[in-house]
């Protein structure tokens, strides 16, 4: 199947697409962009969120037939150029970044919860990233960052 | 040599400060790009994919094992068993015993059995089931406690299914005393859980040889184990570190190594291989689950007088780290207190259970939890305050400890614990309370009732690095030349990075010693010397010493080039005694670059004695206190961690923030073994090998901590370091336990503690 879709602003096109693959499969190892994480493959670590249509999904569990005209945003396309988005510096700043397996995911849906709500408390932090497995850090940096990018609007 | 078109990048950011500051990782806004190559990541023209058959059984024979169905589906180019190891068809970290592929016989469930490689992961997959194998099901074995006695049992291995017995004695082994409380205590079975898969990319060269680009925590000894199974000599076999996305011991054994290896020497095309979550729960060796039988005595007021303890640790199928962990859980076994009088056995165990090897903490977290179980018993039995009757047993420098080794180094037991004591603890709960903060949270079925309040402390003493007499070194290559007009160092080690921050302490240390900015770090590869393993808090300790060693070598060379001893490199001049910058690097380095290699070793440990136990088995001590808060919903129930807070001497904290986050990270770890994560394994079959049932703390489940950091310096140890990464996992998960049993009352002899333990609904077996 052949499979058309706009990621990151650019329309891409991928041949001879599978049909039991996911959205995951087709950005990582057809479109050239590994950035979204294969941590479990089954929806539970979140690590592979990326934006579709503007909602965050977990990627391996989006069919890549399903995604046929919509909209992509990946964590390659959070950072206009050279210029980092306020939720990718704070990240760096805090130390919230440890193996950084999980950052990608928790970037857009950090980056999310701040385009909702501007301004977050910890119980919405907490309850917006409750879908997000991180091993290393604690997470304690992980809130930093996201009050942090928050301040930064 | 061909690298992939997606391969692993050397880091170069360049961001400002030396030791003792806190400068951010120059991995960090690659990662947060989406840029970094992850080994799962890598990508190579050409590649296939690799795919392992693994036995359903935990225990079998093998009769029948036919791939040619499998060879003729379309897309595969070749299926490989046991026939086809090239070299030795074993393997194994501290004993040969682990086959590459199954040969005869199986002995855990999930166990190698074939490998394969398609050009697409899903006709890999698919083909995986082509391959006939025909098992003869045998009993598995899976109590240890019996395989350590019952020697009518089958032999799993040779030499029957003990692989490690150690006793220790110390004073008078039958010592009795005023009070003595006593226990038997379990843990179940944990798992690193890192999130980035097990993957690598294995490519072969035109002169028979192969590279191989993964994730690891110890290159040179999966090169060592993995050149001798495809029979080739070691520097044909090179291994690059690609992007680590998180390891705590679970990298240390193979997994894909030999496999990619034989797959890209057999097809002559790149293989990659990845696991996904499933085949990482059987592919990675897990945290051993252990029964101990403790008995403490003491005076009536409070001074141990003894300790005698039995402890059992199952290694499952084949030994990977088990001698180390009855090394550790023995010599550990008493806690940092001073005792005078002990008795300690220790036996771990081959059984058809998952196969256990090293997780942050080896052979330490299993006793910690028994012996500080103890403490808090002995403290009730002697109506005293837990926290107390810790700081009057406490070891400090000049203790001696359980296998007669002098503590020549600063050990602030004491001091940590009254820290803890003295920070302040959260309010009590008045009034309307948000449903969300209660045990359960927004799924709540509680608004307060039923709801218990505890504390509990957790103290713990790990050793650091390799013990017993290994020479456990690091290797750095370390070049200063002038790139762009301005002095550069070039640090290149074989340490692996695996998240802990060690490329951003190799960057600060280079730029103290030498008086730098500019540092750039080598992607970590075979091509220099061994820099031992990412393992055992050793890292900031041995391949810190040996940056800096190798810093000192290039600074003297290039004041020999200058002619003078008497200066030093400082803000990238020559600077001499009296502070007068004499010239600038960039002039006495010219077109020529200072490059130097030096070690570095620690100070010499030795073996135990068989008989008594004693020795100098040990480096260093970390030592790390927690204390939790605890809110228990006794209907349901149910936990909430509502305060944990962590005191721990670090040494020197190199990196401060580094340092606090590591301590967050591992602490989050010991939360996760206190109230939930478990292998669960019956009959030698895991239950639940996915994210959906192995349940990890997410952000929900950490409370706020407060850490405190203690740098009492070690004389004998580069700066001082003391190493960080595995004592905070350990003393969280005693302390939250103890909490739990001070709001219930409650003997909870086992973690993880589940909510059928504390509303007494336990499935009895
Ligand atoms: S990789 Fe998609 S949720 Fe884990
Ligand atoms: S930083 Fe390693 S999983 Fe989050």
């Amino acid at each position: 199947m052949r499979v058309n879709v706009t990621v990151n602003g650019e329309h891409r096109q991928a041949d001879n697409v599978w049909e039991g693959e996911s959205l995951l499969y087709l950005l990582r190892e057809r479109l050239g962009l590994p950035g979204s994480k294969n941590a479990c493959e089954q929806g539970e670590c979140g690590s592979c969120t990326v934006y579709l249509d503007d909602v965050p999904a977990c990627a391996c569990l989006v069919a890549a037939g399903q995604v046929e005209g919509r909209e992509v945003r990946t964590v390659e396309g959070l950072a206009e150029g050279d210029r980092l988005d306020p939720i990718q510096e704070s990240f760096v700043e805090c130390g919230a970044v440890q193996c950084g397996f999980c950052t990608p995911g928790l970037l857009i849906q950090a980056h999310d919860l701040i385009e909702r709500t501007g301004n977050p408390s910890d119980a919405e932090i907490r309850e917006a990233l409750a879908g997000n497995l991180c091993r290393c850090t604690g997470y304690e940096k992980i809130l930093d960052a996201v009050r942090l990018a928050a301040s930064k609007r | 040599m061909s690298a992939p078109a997606r391969s692993p990048q050397e880091l170069n950011d360049t961001i400002a400060g030396g030791i003792g500051e806190s400068p951010l990782r120059p991995d960090g806004t690659l990662k947060v790009r989406g840029e970094f190559a992850y080994s799962s990541d890598l990508w190579h023209e050409n590649m296939l994919w690799g795919a392992t058959l693994r036995s359903p059984h935990p225990h079998a024979r093998i009769t029948r094992l036919d791939i040619a169905p499998a060879l003729a589906v379309p897309g595969v180019y070749a299926v490989l068993t046991h026939d086809d190891v090239p070299g030795e068809n074993i393997y194994g970290l501290k004993y040969q015993d682990t086959p590459a592929l199954a040969a005869d016989r199986v002995r855990f469930q999930g166990e190698p059995v074939a490998i394969l490689a398609a050009d697409h992961p899903e006709i890999a997959r698919q083909a995986l089931k082509q391959i006939v194998v025909e098992y003869e099901v045998l009993e598995p074995i899976t109590d240890p406690e019996r395989a350590a006695h019952d020697d009518t049992l089958p032999h799993l291995h040779p030499d029957g299914n003990l692989v490690r017995y150690q006793r220790i004695l110390k004073g008078d082994p039958d010592a009795t005393a005023d009070v003595v409380v006593s226990g038997v205590y379990e843990i179940g079975m944990q798992d690193q859980a890192f999130l980035g898969p097990e993957s690598g990319l294995a490519v072969p060269d035109d002169d028979g040889g192969v590279d191989l680009y993964l994730a690891t925590q110890w290159l040179h000894v999966d090169q060592r184990q993995t050149a001798k199974a495809l029979g080739l000599p070691l520097e044909k076999v090179r291994l690059t570190l690609s992007g680590v996305g998180g390891a705590f011991g679970g990298r240390e054994d193979l997994s894909m190594q030999i496999h990619s290896c034989m797959l890209a020497l057999r097809t002559g095309r790149p293989v990659k291989m990845v696991y996904n979550r499933l085949e990482s729960f059987f592919g990675h060796v897990h945290r051993h689950p252990a029964k101990m039988y403790y008995e403490h005595g003491a005076t009536k007021d409070g001074k141990l007088v003894y300790v005698r303890a039995k402890l059992y640790f199952d290694g499952g199928a084949y030994a990977s780290k088990t001698p180390v962990v009855v090394g550790n859980g023995t010599t550990l076994s008493v806690g940092p207190y001073n005792v005078p009088n002990a008795k300690i056995e220790g036996w771990g165990v081959y059984t058809n259970n998952p196969t256990c090897g090293a997780m942050r903490g080896l052979g330490a977290v299993q006793p910690t939890y028994a012996y500080e179980s103890q403490m808090d018993k002995l403290a009730a039995a002697l109506q005293m305050d837990p926290a107390d009757l810790r700081i009057l047993n406490a070891m400090s420098e000049g203790s001696t400890n359980v296998t007669g080794q002098l503590v020549d180094f600063p050990a602030p037991v004491g001091e940590l614990i009254q820290r803890l004591k003295d920070m302040p603890l959260p309010p009590e709960r008045t009034g309307p309370v948000d449903i969300r903060d209660m045990p359960g949270g927004a799924s709540n079925t509680t608004h307060g009732e039923g709801v218990v309040r505890g504390v509990g402390y957790g103290v713990t003493i790990k050793n650091i690095s390799y013990a017993e007499g290994l020479d456990d070194y690091s290797t750095a290559r370390v070049r200063l030349e002038v790139i762009g007009g301005e002095a550069v160092a070039l640090v290149h080690t074989a340490a692996a990075e695996v998240g802990q921050g060690l490329v951003t302490l190799q960057q600060q240390i280079a730029r103290t010693e030498l008086g730098v900015q500019r540092v750039t770090v080598h992607v970590a590869d075979t091509s220099v010397g061994d820099a031992g393993s990412s393992s055992a808090s050793r890292q900031t300790y041995i391949t810190g010493g040996a940056v800096r060693n190798a810093c000192r070598a290039v600074a003297s060379a290039v004041r020999a080039r200058f002619g003078r001893d008497d200066v030093v490199l400082a803000g990238g001049k020559l600077v001499a005694s009296d502070g007068e910058a004499l010239v600038s690097l960039v002039d006495v380095l010219g077109d020529e670059a200072v490059e130097e290699t030096r070690e570095y070793h620690h100070r010499k440990t030795y073996p135990l004695d068989p008989e008594t136990g004693q020795g100098d088995a040990h480096v260093q001590y970390g030592f790390s206190a927690h204390r939790a808060v605890v809110d228990v919903d006794v209907d349901l129930g149910l936990v909430k961690v509502v305060q944990l807070d962590c005191a721990q001497d670090v040494g020197k904290a190199m990196n401060p923030d580094a340092v606090v986050a590591q301590i967050q990270g591992g602490s989050a770890q010991g939360l996760g073994l206190a109230v939930m994560e478990e292998i669960l394994v019956r009959d030698g079959k895991v239950r639940n090998p996915s994210f959906t049932d192995y349940l990890i703390p997410t952000i929900l489940d950490m409370p706020r901590m407060r850490v405190d950091v203690l740098e009492r310096a070690d004389p004998h140890a580069p700066y001082g370091v003391r190493g960080v990464g595995e004592p905070p996992t350990i003393s969280a998960t005693p302390a939250i336990a103890n909490a739990i049993r001070a709001a219930t009352g409650l003997e909870l002899p086992r973690v993880p503690v589940r909510p059928e333990h504390i509303t007494g609904t336990e499935e009895k077996k």
